[in-house]
C-alpha cells in the first residue's frame, strides 16, 4: 500500500517537467489567446474589452473569406495529387529490389528538406526570366513567352506553389502506403493471385480495402498540414497579387505581427485552430477505431 | 480519452523494411514483373529519380556558377566554368554564415536536449508507473497535436516581449520543443512499454531505485527511440520557419531560414542574387539529407509509428 503510494508519486515526479512545459508552452498561451482575442489591443495602446466583435468582425472581412476560400481551394486541389500519386508510386516500388528501394529513398528525400529551403529553390526555378522551368519549357518548345509564374496570376500562382510542394511531401505518403501494402498479409494476395486476379484488381479488391485505414489517416495528416500553409507561400508569392493567395495563416500572421492587431489575429488564430480541431478530432477517432 | 492512437515501438526491429523483407512484400508485384512491363515499370523509376532529383541538382549547379552567369538570362542548365564567389559571398553576407549557421546548431541543439529532458522521463512516468488520472496527462501532453501553434504564436510572442525570450535562440528551441513534444511522447511512451517487465523486475529485487533502473536498464534499451526523437527534433528545428519569422527581428539572431529571406532581397547585377540564393538554400538542405542517407531507417520507421499506428 505504502509501496504503491509511493510509486504514485514517484511517477507523477517524472511527469512534472513535461506537464509544466506544456501547461506553461501551450496551455497558458491558448488561453491568453481566448482572452485576448476579446479585446482591442493594438500592442502600443492597452487592450480595450470589445466582447465577440472581433469575430462579428472577422465575418464580415471580405479578406478572411478570400483566405479561407483560398486555402480551401489548395487543400482542394493539392491533396488528391498527393494521395493518388504517393499511392501510384507505393504500388510501383513496393516490392524490395535495388531499383525500387533507389526511387522511395530518393521521392522520400525532399521530405526531409525544409520548406522555406525547397520554397526558395522552387522561387529561383519559377522566376520568369532567371528560372529553369520556363527556360525548359521553351527548350521543348511547350511556350514562345516566359510565363509570369508567381504573384501575378492568383491561379498560376497557386498551381506552381503546388507543383513544388508536390514535389517536396509526395514521398510522405509512398513511404506509409508502401509500408501499409507490404504490411498486407501475403497469403491474401497470393489466395487473389491464384483466383486468376489482375494486377489491377487485386488493386482495387485487396490493396485499397485493407490499406484504407492507411490512406485515410494520411489523407487527414495531409489535409490538416495544407490548411495550414504559410511557409511556401509567403516565400514564393509574399501572397500576392492583392493578397489573393494570401493563405488562412499567413492572414493570421499579418494581422498580428505587420499589422499589430492583436486581438484581431487572435480571433482569427482561434476560429482556424477551430477548423483545424475538427480534423484532429477525426483523425483521434480513426486512430482509435483500429485499436479496437 | 484512451490511448489516443499508439502501437507498440519495438525497438528490436527499428528498421521497417529489414522487418517487412523477411515475411511480406514479396509476391505484391510478381506476375506484373514479367517480360516488357519489367523494363517498362524500370524506366518510371528512373524518370521519378531523375525528375525527383533534378531541382536539388539545379540548385547545387547553380550556386557554383560564376555571379554573371547565375543571373544570366536566359539561364543555363550547366555552369560553363565552376566558381565559388556566390559561397563568398554567403559567407560574408550581414553578420557571417557562421553566426548564422550556429544559431541553427544551437536553436536544433537546445530543441534536441530539452525534448529528451522533457520526453524520456515523461515516457517512463506514462510507461511504468500507477499514476492517477494518466490519461487526462497523456492528452495533456498531446495537446500541442490539437491547437496548432501556428495559432499560438501571437500569445507566445506577448509571453515572450515580457520574459525577454523573442529574438533568443532559446525562445525560439521553447516553440520548437512544444511542436516537438507530442510526437516524442508517443515514441518514448512506446518504447518504454516495450521493454519485458522481468528485466525491471529484476534490478528491482537487487534494490535498485526507480532512478537507477532508468539509467541502467532502460537507458541502453532507449537508444532506437532516443535517435528518432533527436533526428526528428533535429529536422524541425534546422528547417522550421513561422516560429523564427515571428520571434527573431534582429540579424544576428537569425536562424538559416530566415537568412534564406534576407538574401533574396540581395541583388546582383540589378536581380535577386540568385547564385547566393542557391548556396544559401545548398547550405540548409545539406545537414537534412546527411542525417536522411544515415539513419534512413529511423526516419522511416518513427514516421510510421507516429503516424499511422
Amino acid at each position: 500500500m505504502n509501496a504503491t503510494k509511493h510509486s504514485k508519486l514517484t511517477g507523477l515526479l517524472y511527469l512534472t517537467p513535461a506537464i509544466v512545459f506544456v501547461l506553461a508552452f501551450t496551455a497558458y498561451p491558448f488561453f491568453q489567446m481566448a482572452w485576448v482575442s476579446l479585446n482591442s489591443w493594438s500592442l502600443i495602446t492597452p487592450p480595450k474589452f470589445v466582447g465577440l466583435e472581433n469575430f462579428v468582425r472577422a465575418f464580415a472581412d471580405s479578406q478572411f473569406w478570400v483566405s479561407l476560400r483560398f486555402t480551401l481551394k489548395y487543400t482542394l486541389l493539392i491533396t488528391p495529387i498527393l494521395m493518388v500519386g504517393g499511392y501510384l508510386i507505393a504500388l510501383l516500388t513496393t516490392t524490395n529490389t535495388w531499383l525500387n528501394r533507389l526511387t522511395r529513398t530518393i521521392v522520400f528525400m525532399p521530405v526531409v528538406i525544409g520548406l522555406g529551403a525547397s520554397s526558395f529553390l522552387w522561387y529561383w526555378l519559377f522566376s520568369a526570366n532567371y528560372g529553369l522551368v520556363n527556360k525548359l519549357l521553351m527548350d521543348i518548345g511547350v511556350i514562345d513567352q516566359p510565363i509570369l509564374w508567381l504573384g501575378v496570376d492568383a491561379t498560376v500562382s497557386n498551381w506552381a506553389v503546388i507543383i513544388s510542394v508536390v514535389w517536396k511531401v509526395l514521398g510522405f505518403g509512398m513511404i506509409l502506403f508502401v509500408a501499409a501494402i507490404q504490411g498486407i498479409p501475403s497469403e491474401i494476395n497470393e489466395a487473389a493471385l491464384v483466383d486468376g486476379a489482375s494486377f489491377w484488381q487485386r488493386v482495387r479488391k485487396v490493396f485499397l480495402p485493407l490499406t484504407r485505414r492507411t490512406v485515410l489517416l494520411v489523407t487527414l495528416i495531409s489535409v490538416i498540414g495544407s490548411l495550414l500553409a504559410f511557409d511556401q507561400f509567403y516565400i514564393m508569392t509574399a501572397g500576392q497579387p492583392q493578397n489573393l493567395t494570401a493563405t488562412s495563416v499567413f492572414y493570421v500572421y499579418l494581422n498580428s505581427f505587420p499589422y499589430l492587431k492583436l486581438g484581431y489575429g487572435a480571433a482569427l488564430s482561434l476560429l482556424l485552430a477551430f477548423i483545424i480541431l475538427m480534423f484532429t478530432v477525426i483523425q483521434i477517432v480513426l486512430s482509435r477505431r483500429s485499436e479496437a | 480519452m484512451t490511448k489516443v492512437s499508439l502501437p507498440t515501438w519495438t525497438p528490436e526491429t527499428p528498421t521497417l523494411e529489414a522487418d517487412l523483407d523477411r515475411s511480406r512484400g514479396r509476391g505484391i508485384g510478381t506476375r506484373f514483373r514479367a517480360g516488357r512491363t519489367k523494363y517498362l515499370l524500370g524506366a518510371i523509376c528512373i524518370a521519378l529519380i531523375v525528375v525527383m532529383l533534378a531541382p536539388l541538382v539545379f540548385s547545387v549547379l547553380a550556386s557554383i556558377k560564376p555571379t554573371v552567369e547565375a543571373s544570366a538570362v536566359p539561364p543555363n542548365y550547366f555552369p560553363t566554368e565552376l566558381s565559388l564567389e556566390s559561397y563568398d559571398r554567403l559567407w560574408n553576407y550581414g553578420s557571417g554564415l557562421p553566426q548564422y549557421l550556429g544559431n541553427s546548431f544551437m536553436t536544433a541543439f537546445l530543441t534536441i536536449a530539452m525534448t529528451l529532458i522533457l520526453t524520456v522521463p515523461a515516457g517512463y512516468g506514462l510507461a511504468r508507473f500507477p499514476i492517477p488520472g494518466k490519461e487526462v496527462i497523456f492528452v495533456l501532453l498531446l495537446l500541442a497535436l490539437i491547437i496548432p501553434y501556428q495559432a499560438l504564436l501571437t500569445p507566445i510572442f506577448l509571453m515572450f516581449s515580457s520574459l525577454g525570450l523573442t529574438n533568443s535562440l532559446l525562445g525560439l528551441a521553447i516553440i520548437h520543443t512544444t511542436i516537438q513534444l507530442p510526437f516524442s511522447v508517443y515514441i518514448m511512451r512506446n518504447a518504454f512499454e516495450a521493454v519485458p517487465r522481468e528485466l525491471e523486475e529484476a534490478a528491482v529485487v537487487d534494490g535498485a531505485n526507480s532512478w537507477q533502473v532508468l539509467r541502467r536498464v532502460f537507458l541502453p534499451t532507449m537508444v532506437p527511440a532516443v535517435i528518432t526523437v533527436t533526428l526528428f527534433a533535429f529536422v524541425m528545428s534546422w528547417n522550421e520557419f513561422l516560429g523564427a519569422l515571428v520571434m527573431l527581428n534582429r540579424d544576428a539572431s537569425y536562424t538559416l531560414p530566415l537568412i534564406l529571406a534576407a538574401a533574396r532581397s540581395v541583388t546582383s547585377l540589378g536581380s535577386t542574387d540568385w547564385g547566393m540564393l542557391q548556396a544559401g538554400v545548398t547550405i540548409a538542405v545539406i545537414p537534412c539529407v546527411l542525417v536522411y542517407l544515415l539513419l534512413q531507417k529511423y526516419y522511416v520507421s518513427g514516421l510510421y509509428s507516429g503516424a499511422i499506428k
